[in-house]
C-alpha cells in the first residue's frame, strides 16, 4: 500500500513539476529536444567566441584582445564547437530519430539516456567557469598540444580535463545506448540491410565513439598525472615523449573527424531522395562507403603530424591511406548525384541545405585531398589553408546536416511547419556568409599566414576583413535559424499529415504530426519487400 | 565600311587590346597573390608545381561533379521534368566511380613520393645550423664556426598597439637574421628549450617542427640571394605571433666575410665585456639602458609599466622580489624559473644589460630600491 501511495502524482508547484520533467525524463523523444536545446545554446556560445576571434583579426595589429585572452578565445571556440554544439545535436538527432525510423518505442536504455545528457551541462560548467580563474582559461588551442598544456598549462587546465572526461563518459554512455538500441530494437522485418541510411551511419559512428573516445580519456589522464603525480609521458626532461601526446590524440581526433561527419552523410542520404522523388541510387554502396571511411579513420592519424620529424616510411604510409579515404567519399558524392539524376526535383529548404552541404562539403574535401600530399604539406600545415580545409567540411557538413535535418524533421517533431521564405532566406545568406568567411582563408594559408595567431604582416589584411566581414554576417543568420525556429514553434502553420514531404520514405512518417510522446507501443507492420529480401540474403 | 565606321572599330579594337593587356596582367597579379608561393629553391618550386597539380585535379574534377549537379539541379527539377525517374542500383557503374578515382589518386601519389624522398635527404650537408626554439625567439648556433646568437621580433610594440605605423615587414622582422651562402646545401637541426615551436621559410618550402627533447633535420639550398621571411607555425603560447623567420642569404663570398665579422664581433664583446665590469657604473649610465632591454626582453609579458598580467605574468611594481634582497632578484633573472615562460636570461643578454634592466626594475614603476647593481656582480653571480 506504503508503494501505491508513492505514485500517486502529489501536487506540485508548475515550476517544480517543470523541471522535475525534463530533469528525470527518460523520454527519446524529450532527451533528444534537450541535447539540440543544449547544442544551440553552446553553438551560441561558441560562436561569440568566433566573433571575438574574427574582430580581432579583422585588421593587422592588436585592438580588441591581449594574445593571451586571444589564445584562449581560439581554443574554447573549437573546444565547444567541437564536443558541445556538434556532437550533442548529433546525439539529439540521434535520440529523436532512430526509434522512430527502427519502428522501437524508445531508446534502449532510457535512464542512462537521461544520465549521458545530464553530465553534460556539468561539463561545460566545468570548462566555461575556467575562463573566470586566476590565470585564464584554457590557452593551448583545442589540440591541447604537450607541453604547452601540461608543464606550461594555466592552473586551469585541471578543470578543462575533468570536463573533457565527462564529456568523453558522455559520449560513450550515448554511443553504446544507440548501438544497443539499433542492434536490438528493430521491428521484426528491419533488418540491417532495410534500415534508413541515418541509422547506418549513426551506427558507424557509435562503434567510432567507443573505440576513439577512451583513446581521449587516456589522453587527458596522462597529463593530469604528468601535472600533479610527478609522471613524464610527454616531459622531455623526464624521459618522456611530447610527440607521443600527439599521437594519443589523434588515434583519437581523425575517428572524431568522421563522427561529426557521418550522420551528416546520414541526414544527406535521407533529404536529397525525398525532394528528387528518386530512390537513393546505391544504398549498399553508400553503406558499405561509410564502413570503409570508419576503418580508413583509424590509419591515417599521423597525417596532422608530418611535420613533427616522422620517418619517411611512416609519411608514405599516412599519404597513401589518407589519399584512399577520397575514394569511398567520391562514392557518396557520385551516388547523391545520380540520385538527383533525372528526378523530379524541388528546392525546400532541406533540400538546399543539404544540397549545401554536398557542394561544399566537397570543396572541403578537394582540399583535405591536397593536403594529403606530404611535400604540399609541408607548406599547407598549420596555416590558415588548414582553418578553410577543415571549416568547409566542418561548416557546411556538421553545421548545414543539422539545420537541414532539424528544417526537415521539425514539422514532424512539433506538428507545426517553419517560415518557407525566411527558411530560403536564411540557406542563402548562410552560404554567402561561409564562402566569404572561409574561402579567403584558403588564399591567406597559400600566401604564408600561420593559424592561431592573434596578428598577421599587412601582406594578410584584405583576405582577413574579407573573412571578419563573412563572419559578421555568418553570426547574424544564427540570429535568423533562431528566429525562424521559434516562429516555427510558437505560430507556425499546423502541419495534419503524417506524410508532411510528398516523397518521403521511412517510418517516422507514418506517426501522426506532431509525433506523439509515446510511439511504436507495438511494432509497425513492415511490408515485405522482394528486392531487399533477396539482398538480405546474399 | 566608312571612314568613320573603321575609325570606331580601329578604336574599340584599341579598346579592346588594351582591357585584354590590363586583365592579363591583372590576372598574373592575382594568380600571384592567390597562388603557393613559388619559393626561390628547387625543391619549393616542384612543391608549388606539385599544389597546381592536385588542385588542377581538384578543379577539373569539380567541373564535372558540379556540372554534373547544376545540370541536373536545371533539367530535372519539377517544372520541366514532372515523372522522376526509377533506376537505381548499377553494380558496374560503381565499379567505374571506384576505379577511376584510384587510378587519378595513383598520379597524384607517383610525383609526390618522388619529391618527399628527395626532401627527406638530409646527407651530405655542405653546412649545419643548430636552431634552438623558445618563448618566443630562435637561438642559430652555427656548428662547424662555433658562433650563435638570439633572433629576436624587432618590430616596436607601438606598432603592434597601432600608434604608429605599420610597413611591409611588420612582424616579419628580427635584430638577427639567419645567414646562410647561396648555393650551397644548408642543414638544419631543430630543437626546442620549452614548448614545440616549428620554423618555416614559405619560400623554402621547409617546416619543421622543433620539438623539446627531439632533433628533427630538414635542409634547403637557396641560389637566389636575398632576404626571405617566415613564422613559427606552431601554438607556443602568447606571443606565438611575434616569432618570426627571417634568413638572409648571401653570395658564398660575403658569407665568409660575415662569418669572420661575427667572429671578431665574439671578441670584441668579450673585451667589452672585461671592460665594463672592471668599471663601476652610475644611475644615470644604467636607467636609459635598463629601460631599453626591458621594453625589448620583458615587456611584453610584464608589460611596459610593470603591472604584468595575472599571476602567470606577474607584476614588478611592488613585486617582493624587485624589492627584496638584490641577490634574489639576479639569481631570478640569470637562471628563471623552471617551466615557465620566464626563461633564464644568463645565455642571452651580457652583464651589463642584466645589471641594467635589473637596476631599472628596482628604481622604475613605483619601485625606489635605490640599488645600483654592478655588471661585475652579475658576473660573479653567473
Amino acid at each position: 500500500m506504503i508503494a501505491h501511495a508513492d505514485t500517486i502524482p502529489k501536487q506540485r508547484h508548475p515550476l517544480i513539476a517543470f523541471i522535475l520533467r525534463w530533469l528525470l525524463t527518460t523520454n527519446h523523444k524529450e532527451i533528444g529536444t534537450l541535447y539540440l536545446c543544449l547544442a544551440f545554446l553552446l553553438f551560441f556560445i561558441g560562436g561569440a567566441m568566433a566573433m571575438v576571434v574574427r574582430l580581432e583579426l579583422f585588421q593587422p595589429g592588436l585592438q580588441f584582445t591581449q594574445p593571451d585572452f586571444y589564445n584562449q578565445m581560439v581554443t574554447l571556440h573549437g573546444l565547444i564547437m567541437v564536443f558541445g554544439a556538434v556532437m550533442p545535436a548529433f546525439v539529439g538527432l540521434a535520440n529523436w530519430l532512430v526509434p522512430l525510423m527502427i519502428g522501437a518505442p524508445d531508446m534502449a536504455l532510457p535512464r542512462l539516456n537521461n544520465f549521458s545528457f545530464w553530465i553534460l551541462p556539468f561539463a561545460f560548467i566545468l570548462l566555461l567557469s575556467s575562463m573566470f580563474m586566476e590565470g585564464g582559461a584554457p590557452n593551448f588551442g583545442w589540440t591541447f598540444y604537450a607541453p604547452l598544456s601540461t608543464t606550461y598549462g594555466p592552473p586551469s587546465t585541471d578543470y578543462f580535463i575533468l570536463g573533457v572526461h565527462l564529456m568523453g563518459v558522455s559520449s560513450v554512455l550515448g554511443a553504446i545506448n544507440v548501438m544497443v538500441t539499433i542492434l536490438n530494437m528493430r521491428a521484426p522485418g528491419m533488418t540491417l540491410f532495410r534500415m534508413p541510411l541515418f541509422v547506418w551511419t549513426w551506427l558507424i559512428t557509435a562503434f567510432l565513439l567507443i573505440m576513439a573516445m577512451p583513446v581521449l580519456a587516456g589522453a587527458v589522464t596522462m597529463m593530469l598525472t604528468d601535472r600533479h603525480f610527478g609522471t613524464s609521458f610527454f616531459e622531455a626532461s623526464g624521459g618522456g615523449d611530447p610527440v607521443l601526446f600527439q599521437h594519443v590524440f589523434w588515434f583519437f581526433g581523425h575517428p572524431e573527424v568522421y563522427i561529426m561527419i557521418l550522420p551528416g552523410f546520414g541526414i544527406a542520404s535521407q533529404i536529397i531522395p525525398t525532394f528528387a522523388r528518386k530512390k537513393l541510387f546505391g544504398y549498399h554502396s553508400m553503406v558499405y562507403a561509410t564502413v570503409a571511411i570508419a576503418l580508413l579513420s583509424f590509419i591515417v592519424w599521423g597525417h596532422h603530424m608530418f611535420t613533427s620529424g616522422m620517418p619517411l616510411a611512416a609519411e608514405l604510409f599516412f599519404m597513401y591511406a589518407t589519399m584512399l579515404i577520397a575514394v569511398p567519399t567520391g562514392v557518396k558524392v557520385f551516388n547523391w548525384v545520380a540520385t538527383l539524376w533525372r528526378g523530379s526535383i524541388t528546392f525546400e529548404t532541406p533540400m538546399l541545405f543539404a544540397l549545401g552541404f554536398v557542394i561544399m562539403f566537397t570543396i572541403g574535401g578537394f582540399s583535405g585531398l591536397m593536403l594529403a600530399l606530404v611535400p604540399a604539406d609541408f607548406q599547407y600545415h598549420d596555416t590558415f589553408f588548414v582553418v578553410a580545409h577543415f571549416h568547409y567540411v566542418l561548416y557546411p557538413g556538421a553545421i548545414f546536416g543539422t539545420m537541414a535535418a532539424v528544417y526537415y524533421w521539425l514539422p514532424k517533431w512539433s506538428g507545426r511547419m517553419y517560415d518557407e521564405r525566411l527558411g530560403k532566406i536564411h540557406f542563402w545568406t548562410a552560404t554567402i556568409a561561409v564562402n566569404l568567411t572561409f574561402f579567403p582563408m584558403h588564399f591567406s594559408g597559400l600566401a604564408g599566414m600561420p593559424r592561431r595567431v592573434v596578428d598577421y604582416s599587412i601582406a594578410f589584411a584584405d583576405f582577413n576583413m574579407v573573412s571578419s566581414v563573412g563572419a559578421g554576417l555568418l553570426g547574424l543568420t544564427q540570429i535568423l535559424f533562431l528566429y525562424i525556429i521559434v516562429k516555427a514553434l510558437t505560430s507556425g502553420e499546423k502541419v495534419t499529415d503524417a506524410q508532411v514531404w510528398e516523397g518521403a520514405e521511412g517510418l517516422e512518417w507514418t506517426l501522426p504530426s506532431p509525433a506523439p510522446l509515446h510511439s511504436f507501443h507495438t511494432p509497425p507492420e513492415i511490408e515485405p519487400d522482394e528486392a531487399h529480401a533477396a539482398a538480405d540474403n546474399v | 565600311m566608312t571612314r568613320n565606321g573603321r575609325r570606331i572599330g580601329a578604336f574599340f579594337g584599341q579598346i579592346c587590346s588594351i582591357v585584354l593587356v590590363t586583365f592579363g596582367f591583372a590576372q598574373a597579379a592575382l594568380a600571384q597573390a592567390l597562388d603557393m608561393r613559388e619559393g626561390v629553391t628547387e625543391i619549393s618550386q616542384r612543391v608549388q608545381s606539385l599544389h597546381h597539380l592536385s588542385l588542377g585535379v581538384c578543379i577539373v574534377v569539380g567541373i564535372v561533379v558540379f556540372g554534373a549537379m547544376f545540370y541536373t539541379m536545371y533539367s530535372h527539377r519539377r517544372s520541366r521534368h514532372p515523372t522522376p525517374a526509377k533506376f537505381h542500383e548499377s553494380t558496374p557503374v560503381e565499379i567505374i566511380w571506384t576505379i577511376i578515382p584510384t587510378l587519378i589518386l595513383i598520379g597524384m601519389a607517383v610525383p609526390a613520393t618522388i619529391t618527399l624522398i628527395d626532401i627527406e635527404d638530409n646527407s651530405d650537408p655542405d653546412l649545419t645550423v643548430l636552431v634552438t626554439a623558445s618563448q618566443w625567439k630562435w637561438h642559430y648556433q652555427y656548428i662547424e664556426a662555433d658562433i650563435g646568437f638570439f633572433s629576436n621580433l624587432s618590430t616596436p610594440q607601438d606598432a603592434i598597439n597601432n600608434l604608429v605605423d605599420k610597413d611591409e615587414n611588420y612582424i616579419l622582422e628580427v635584430d638577427n637574421p639567419l645567414v646562410i651562402p647561396t648555393g650551397q646545401k644548408v642543414r638544419f637541426l631543430m630543437t626546442s628549450g620549452d614548448v614545440i615551436h616549428s620554423w618555416w621559410v614559405p619560400d623554402f618550402a621547409v617546416k619543421q617542427d622543433a620539438i623539446p627533447g627531439f632533433i628533427n633535420e630538414a635542409w634547403t639550398r637557396v641560389d637566389v640571394p636575398g632576404i626571405y621571411r617566415g613564422q613559427c607555425t606552431e601554438l607556443c603560447g602568447m606571443n606565438h605571433a611575434y616569432m618570426p623567420v627571417v634568413v638572409e642569404v648571401l653570395p658564398e663570398e660575403e658569407f665568409l666575410t660575415w662569418i669572420e665579422d661575427q667572429r671578431v664581433a665574439a671578441a670584441l664583446a668579450g673585451e667589452q665585456a672585461i671592460a665594463d665590469r672592471s668599471r663601476t657604473w652610475t644611475m644615470e649610465e644604467l636607467m636609459p639602458i635598463g629601460e631599453e632591454v626591458y621594453i625589448a626582453q620583458c615587456a611584453t609579458c610584464h608589460l611596459p609599466d610593470g603591472v604584468g598580467q595575472g599571476i602567470r605574468y606577474p607584476a614588478l611594481a611592488g613585486s617582493e622580489i624587485v624589492n627584496g634582497p638584490v641577490e634574489a632578484h639576479i639569481e631570478r633573472v640569470l637562471n628563471g624559473v623552471v617551466d615557465t615562460e620566464m626563461q633564464a636570461w644568463a645565455p642571452q643578454l651580457s652583464d651589463r644589460d642584466i645589471a641594467a634592466v635589473i637596476t631599472y626594475e628596482r628604481n622604475s614603476f613605483g619601485n625606489d630600491t635605490g640599488d645600483i647593481v654592478q655588471p661585475l656582480t652579475v658576473f660573479e653571480s653567473r
